[in-house]
């Protein structure tokens, strides 16, 4: 079976700055994996060039087992690359239009892709919405008078309107509150099971990346510590860094003084690595 | 004389439909953790700015702020002044907008100091430089002379505890204060504010969307919603058997770290607007235990619990749901 998404080496770097370096990873029909780091990571960065936004410095992305064009001139390349990855960003209030009702973004989305027909259009448009557990009243509302969950929704559902192979989700939960949030996830992990999108998920949120997840991928200052089944992961982390991210939630008996020291070892001896590579 | 003293605080807004603020009622004493813990909306940040005497321009305001018995409830200036300066003071949570960009951190630090109290800036910047030490940072010296966009987020968090206890307050408000930084970063913060909270006996009031934040760090855990204090509880038996639905909810939609993988049983709906209101309790809406005719008719008030009289709940039906100790608590 074709990986939807196969990935190696990407790196990428702006000025003497490394942002990404050495990440490889590939995502089976269906799979979901958890990009996971802090901010600076490249958990972004690599989220970004999945979709096309950057430009790697070297290495190849592969979906469905063919390279996407280098570069997006011409309205087929563009239309094939959005096929290809879709993303939903963090912050619902800027990834919509804001002169738009959700539903003519959705129909744009389709009239864009070929469909032709208004009524094939508008059965697809309640379709989508009805995936995303959105209804007619927020189809005829401007993103303004929705709240942030339902925005986020609509925003999945655009990206879905495309039936894209990948899925590309950069912390599109965090801003969400948790009783939204849940709804989110769950629509998550629906539309994974029964559609067979993957699922690109970037989140500091490690319980999120376990409920949403089948791998994750821990970033540290643009390179890979651990690429693991998310359950093993947990269960045993193998590098201090993801101990550390591990203990660093809260839960009853939580002893945040331990862990402040154990972070201060851990980029003390990331610093000493850069001074070796300096040398 | 309680350090903080909230009363029946009922905050309007003109052109709202519900109240901000709906009858909140809390009380912190000196060297007490106290989390309040909501979603967006649910007024848990103009509670803690009440205890500054910052309230919403053109809001009418009923109820009491006693904060060491001086009530802020249409405070002079004087008075608040009073208070801000030395008794109260508030970490926010995006110190990159909570501190001006083109000043320099010493500047943030020192000018409170000789403004309020009239130091030199002899004096204002050797205190600054003690403030700058107690909160862990590498380099005071340096860190004065800095601007706030050559510190990291977790850096400037510091700058901003630093700032909050230069009037050797009593009373350390943090409105979200880990919310803008990273997970590790945030252990990083609340283990100083823990240290800086016993070593100097601070009574703290932490507001934090992150039930499981709260319950890790505090003391006790006021839970709002819509305006309104729906539960009470020390925050382990908050966490481990919540007893309002909506506190179960939270914790219901909360992805567990460990333990068995269920499918979330996620709130319905989405938290009550401020252009929405209800007659009767405002969760009525999203609650699965809503009875029809009762809970939608009028308002809970917030009562002591008969089978646990140190935490209360404002729910009609809390003695006759199930004990979620046994059906729903997760491991």
């Amino acid at each position: 079976m074709t990986a939807l998404l196969e990935v190696s080496h990407l790196r990428k770097t702006y000025g003497a700055t490394t942002a990404v370096d050495g990440v490889s990873f590939s995502l089976p029909p269906g799979g979901a994996l958890g990009l996971v780091g802090e901010s600076g990571s490249g958990k972004t960065t690599t989220a970004r060039m999945l979709v096309g936004l950057e430009r790697p410095d070297s290495g190849t992305i592969r979906v469905l087992g063919e390279a996407p064009a280098a570069t997006l001139r011409g309205r087929t390349a563009r239309l094939a690359r959005a096929k290809a990855v879709q993303m939903v960003f963090q912050d619902p209030y800027l990834s919509l239009d804001g002169r738009l009702t959700v539903g003519s973004t959705l129909d744009g989305v389709l009239r864009l892709h070929g469909c032709h027909d208004r009524a094939t259009r508008a059965s697809r448009v309640r379709e989508l919405l009805a995936q995303v557990g959105l209804g007619e009243r927020e189809a005829a509302a401007l993103p303004r008078h929705l709240s942030g969950g339902q925005r986020q929704r609509a925003a999945i559902a655009r990206a879905l309107a495309v039936e894209p192979a990948v899925l590309v989700l950069d912390e599109a939960v965090s801003a969400l509150d948790v009783s939204v949030q849940a709804q989110v996830l769950n629509v998550l992990t629906d539309i994974r099971r029964e559609a067979g999108i993957g699922l690109v998920f970037v989140s500091h949120d490690l319980a999120v990346v376990r409920y949403v997840c089948d791998e994750a991928l821990v970033l540290l200052r643009g390179r890979p510590v651990e690429h693991r089944p998310i359950a093993d992961l947990l269960d045993d982390p193998g590098h201090p860094y993801t101990r550390l991210l591990l203990d660093s939630v809260p839960r009853p008996g939580w002893d945040p003084e331990t862990i402040a020291r154990r972070r201060r070892e851990v980029h003390l001896a990331g610093q000493g690595d850069r001074f070796l590579r300096e040398l | 004389m309680t350090l903080l003293e909230i009363d029946a605080l009922t905050v309007e807004l003109p052109g709202a439909a519900r109240p901000v603020l709906d009858a909140v009622t809390l009380r912190l004493a000196a060297g007490e953790v106290v989390g309040l813990v909501g979603e967006s909306g649910s007024g848990k940040s103009v509670t803690a700015r009440s205890a500054l005497g910052l309230l919403p321009a053109r809001a009418r305001v009923t109820g009491r702020v006693l904060v060491e018995g001086r009530d802020l409830v249409g405070a002079d200036a004087a008075r608040l002044r009073e208070v801000r300066t030395g008794v109260a003071s508030m970490v926010f949570q995006d110190p990159r907008a909570g501190i001006n960009p083109v000043r320099r951190i010493g500047d943030f630090l020192t000018e409170p100091l000789r403004l309020t109290k009239g130091w030199s800036r002899r004096e204002a910047e050797a205190r600054a430089l003690e403030l700058l030490a107690a909160v862990g940072l590498p380099d005071p010296p340096r860190h004065l002379r800095q601007y706030p966009h050559q510190l990291s987020g977790g850096m400037l968090q510091r700058v901003m505890i630093a700032g909050a206890l230069a009037g050797e307050p009593r009373l350390l408000l943090c409105d979200e204060p880990t919310t803008a930084l990273d997970v590790s970063t945030q252990a990083e913060i609340l283990a100083l504010l823990g240290g800086l909270q016993r070593a100097r006996g601070l009574g703290m009031l932490l507001i934090t969307h992150d039930i499981e934040l709260a319950a890790a760090s505090c003391d006790r855990v006021y839970v709002m919603y819509a305006g309104r204090i729906v539960e009470q509880a020390p925050a382990a038996e908050l966490f481990g058997s919540p007893r309002h639905p909506y506190t179960r909810g939270l914790l219901g939609s909360t992805p567990p770290l460990t333990g068995p993988l269920e499918r979330l049983r996620p709130v319905p709906g989405a938290p009550m607007s401020l252009a929405e209101s209800a007659p009767g309790c405002a969760f009525a809406a999203r609650c699965t235990f809503a009875e029809p005719g009762r809970c939608d008719h009028s308002a809970p008030e917030l009562l002591p619990l008969t089978a646990a009289p140190d935490r209360s709940a404002a729910c009609f039906r809390v003695a006759e749901l199930p004990n979620p100790a046994v059906t729903e608590a997760r491991p």
